[in-house]
C-alpha cells in the first residue's frame, strides 16, 4: 500500500494522481503534496512510483521502509530501467517463457519422483 | 455539460481498449477512449507483461498450432478464429516498435511474442495518441445510453479528478472493459469489476461461457504478483512437511490438490528448486515481483513464505459478452465488445487459453471491435451531431427501482467473491451448493437493485458493487444449467462430458437470469 509521498523530493506534478489506476490520491493544492486520501483502493501495483520521476513516492509491503535493511526508495523505477540507467532495459525479457515452462517441468517431475516413491513405500509396506 | 462528440468511444484502457482505438483511429474515425483509472498502468496487463500466442506465418506451423489447442478446447472453440488471432497478433506487434524498446530474443534476433506491461501499455497510448485517439483518463463510464430505436448512441460517466458528471454522443461503442475478479486481490484487477458486462445487459446484450470462470493463480499470501518465480515451486504444510502437489501442465490436479492443503491449514512455499537463471533475470522481467519479497524484507528464493490462491474469475476465466459476428458486435447494434469483457470460448473453448493466447485474443478482438465499430459510426455520422434525446440505460446503483436505503457494499462484494471463487465451492459444483449460492447472490442483488444509490463519485463505487453481484449471478446461473464436467466447469453431480451440451451456455436478464443452451435456443428460466 501507498505509505510515503516524501515533501522534500515532491514536485506536486501530480503525475501519481493521475496515473493511479484506483484512484488512490487527490491532487495537490497549492503546492502541497497529493494527499493519499483513499489507501483501501491501493492494491500495491508499484505503478504510482514508477511514474513518478522524483522518486517520491513509496509504496511499502506491510513492512516501513525504516524497518529495512537496505532502503527500497526508487527501486521500482530502476529496476524497470526507467530513470535512464539502462539503455536496454528489456535485453532478457525473451527468458520468460522459457523459464516459465523450466519450472512448469521442474515441479511436474518433481511430482512424479514423488508418486514413485510412494508407490516404492507402500510395496514396503 | 459538455458533450463529447466522437464516432467511437471505447470504455477502457487496456490492451484491447488500446488497440480497439488503434484500429479505429486508423479508419479515419474520431476516437474518444475513456477509462475508468489511467490507460498506461489500468487492467491487469499493466503490471504484468504477457507473451503472445506467436507462430510464423508458415501454413504447417499455424495448422499444428490451431490443431494443438482445439485438443483441449473441449469442442467449443472455433478454428477459424484461431486462425484469425495469430494472423493479427503476428501482424500488429511490429507496429509499435517507434514506441515500444523491443530488444534480443537471445538468437541474433527481435523478441516480440512477449512484451512488458507498462511498457506496452505507454506504446499504446502513444500510438494511438499520434493517430488523434483523444484518451480521458479517470473517467469511468458508468452506463450506456441508446437511441430511439434501440441502438447504442452515447455513454454518461464521471470525472473522478474534477468531481463531475460526463456524457458522450457516440456513432458506436466498444466494451473493453476487462473481467472480473470479484475484487480476489488478484493484481491488477482492483478496477476490474465487470461494468462492461452490466451495462452490456443492461443495453440487451448477452453472455456467453459464464460458468467458466475457475482459474486461480497462487502468490505469497500478503501480495498477488506474477507468477513467473513459482512454476517450479515447492510447497510445504504447517509442519514443514514437502507437499505431493502436480505441476502446472495438470491445472486441474495441481489446483485440487492445493485446494485439498488449504483445507488442512495454511500452505508455504519456496524457491530452492526454481530454474537455476531465473534469479539472475527475475528483477527484469518482473521487477514487481521482487519488492514483493523485497520490501517485505524477505530473500525470495531463500525464505520460506505462506501462499494464497487468488480468484481470477472471468479474468483468465473464458466467458464475456456474446460477440455475435466477426468484427466482435454483440447482439445490440452500434455497441462491440473486446479483449476480456467479450468470451473467448471462440479461441480457448472451455479451458483457459493461458496469458499467451488471451493476449492474442486482447490484442484481435481489439483491432476487429476498432475496425467493426468506425464502419458502423460512419452509417451514423449525419445524424451523430443532431439532438436526438438518448436513453440512459443504467439500472442497479444508479436508479434503484424503490426507496434509497444503506447497503452495506463490503458485505455484497463478499458475498459475490464468496460464492464465486470459494475453492470448495467452485472445483467441485454441485446443483445444491449452487442453488445455495443463486439464492444468497439474488438477495444481494435485490437489495442493490432496490435501494443502492451513490451520490456523485459514490456513483463509481455503487456501480462497480451492482457489476460484480450481477456477475456473480450471471457465472453461477450458467454453472447450474451446464449438467456436466466440461473443462475447468468440473460438476460434482455430473461428473462426465455429455455430448448433448457441446454448446455454449448463453445468459442474460438482469432480475430474472435467463440462461439457455445456444444450439437449443430455447429459454430455460433459472427458478
Amino acid at each position: 500500500m501507498i505509505t510515503e509521498i516524501l515533501p522534500d523530493r515532491c514536485n506536486s506534478c501530480n503525475a501519481c494522481v493521475v496515473v493511479c489506476p484506483d484512484h488512490v490520491l487527490d491532487m495537490a493544492k497549492d503546492g502541497q503534496l497529493p494527499v493519499i486520501a483513499r489507501p483501501d483502493q491501493c492494491q500495491t501495483c508499484f505503478l504510482c512510483e514508477l511514474y513518478c520521476s522524483e522518486d517520491a513516492i513509496y509504496v511499502a509491503v506491510d513492512v516501513p521502509r525504516s524497518e529495512l535493511k537496505n532502503d527500497p526508495l526508487g527501486n521500482i523505477r530502476r529496476d524497470y530501467g526507467w530513470d535512464g540507467h539502462e539503455e536496454d532495459p528489456l535485453k532478457n525479457f525473451w527468458q520468460l517463457g522459457g523459464l516459465l515452462r523450466e519450472g512448469v517441468m521442474i515441479s511436474s517431475a518433481r511430482h512424479a519422483l514423488q508418486q514413485s516413491d510412494d508407490k516404492e513405500s507402500e510395496k514396503k509396506i | 455539460m459538455n458533450e463529447i462528440i466522437a464516432d467511437v468511444l471505447v470504455v477502457g484502457g487496456g490492451m484491447a481498449a488500446g488497440w480497439a482505438a488503434i484500429s479505429a483511429a486508423k479508419t479515419g474515425a474520431r476516437v474518444v477512449l475513456a477509462d475508468k483509472g489511467f490507460m498506461g498502468t489500468s487492467g491487469v496487463t499493466a503490471p504484468a507483461g504477457p507473451n503472445h500466442w506467436w507462430v510464423p506465418p508458415e501454413a504447417e506451423l499455424r495448422k499444428a498450432a490451431v490443431e494443438r489447442r482445439l485438443e483441449s478446447a473441449f469442442g467449443l472453440a472455433d478454428p477459424v478464429w484461431m486462425e484469425r488471432i495469430i494472423d493479427i497478433t503476428w501482424q500488429s506487434i511490429p507496429e509499435i516498435a517507434p514506441w515500444y524498446p523491443f530488444s534480443g530474443d537471445g538468437k541474433g534476433g527481435t523478441f516480440r511474442a512477449g512484451l512488458r506491461g507498462p511498457e506496452y501499455l505507454r506504446a499504446l497510448r502513444q500510438y494511438a495518441t499520434k493517430l488523434g485517439v483523444t484518451i480521458l483518463d479517470q473517467h469511468p463510464v458508468l452506463e450506456l445510453l441508446a437511441r430511439q430505436d434501440g441502438s447504442i448512441g452515447g455513454v454518461a460517466g464521471y470525472d473522478r479528478l474534477n468531481d463531475r458528471p460526463w456524457n458522450a454522443r457516440t456513432g458506436a461503442v466498444i466494451l473493453a472493459t476487462g473481467g472480473c475478479a470479484f475484487r480476489s486481490g488478484l493484481l491488477g484487477s482492483h478496477n476490474n469489476t465487470g461494468d462492461g458486462y452490466l451495462m452490456g445487459v443492461e443495453a440487451g446484450a448477452e453472455l456467453s461461457g459464464m460458468e467458466f470462470c475457475i482459474s486461480y493463480s497462487i502468490s505469497p499470501l500478503w501480495l498477488s504478483t506474477r507468477t513467473l518465480p513459482y512454476t517450479g515451486a515447492r510447497y510445504f504444510n504447517a509442519e514443514g512437511q514437502l507437499l505431493s502437489i502436480p505441476g502446472w501442465d495438470k491445472p486441474r490436479d495441481y489446483l485440487c490438490k492445493l485446494a485439498d492443503a488449504f483445507r488442512a491449514g495454511p500452505v508455504y512455499a519456496d524457491l530452492h528448486e526454481a530454474p537455476a537463471g531465473l534469479p539472475a533475470v527475475v528483477r527484469e522481467i518482473q521487477p514487481a515481483t521482487v519488492a514483493a519479497f523485497e520490501r517485505r524484507g524477505l530473500d525470495m528464493f531463500q525464505d520460506r513464505f505462506e501462499v494464497k490462491l487468488f480468484g481470477e474469475g472471468t479474468i483468465r476465466g473464458i466467458g464475456g459478452l456474446r460477440i455475435v459476428n466477426d468484427v466482435c458486435a454483440t447482439s445490440v447494434p452500434g455497441l462491440f465488445a473486446a479483449g476480456d469483457a467479450a468470451t473467448r470460448e471462440h479461441i480457448a473453448g472451455a479451458t483457459s487459453g493461458g496469458g499467451a493466447q488471451n493476449a492474442a485474443w486482447a490484442l484481435s478482438s481489439g483491432v476487429l471491435s476498432g475496425t467493426g465499430a468506425a464502419h458502423e459510426a460512419k452509417k451514423r455520422r449525419k445524424t451523430l451531431d443532431r439532438s436526438e434525446k438518448l436513453k440512459p440505460l443504467g439500472g442497479a446503483g444508479l436508479r434503484p427501482s424503490g426507496a434509497v436505503k444503506a447497503v452495506d457494499r463490503k458485505a455484497a462484494i463478499q458475498t459475490a467473491q464468496k460464492e464465486t471463487l470459494d475453492l470448495d465451492k467452485a472445483l467441485w459444483r454441485n446443483e445444491t451448493g449452487l442453488k445455495s449460492s443463486a439464492s444468497l447472490l439474488d438477495k444481494a442483488w435485490s437489495e442493490i437493485r432496490t435501494s443502492l444509490h451513490g451520490e456523485k463519485l459514490e456513483t463509481v463505487s455503487a456501480r462497480e458493487t451492482a457489476a460484480m453481484v450481477a456477475t456473480a449471478r450471471w457465472c453461477n446461473a450458467s454453472a447450474l444449467v451446464r449438467k456436466e464436467s466440461r473443462g475447468m466447469h468440473v460438476r460434482e453431480d455430473y461428473p462426465q462430458q455429455n455430448p448433448d451440451y457441446q454448446s455454449r451456455i448463453i445468459t442474460g436478464g438482469l432480475d430474472r437470469i435467463t440462461p439457455y443452451l445456444e444450439k437449443l435456443r430455447t429459454t430455460e428460466a433459472v427458478s
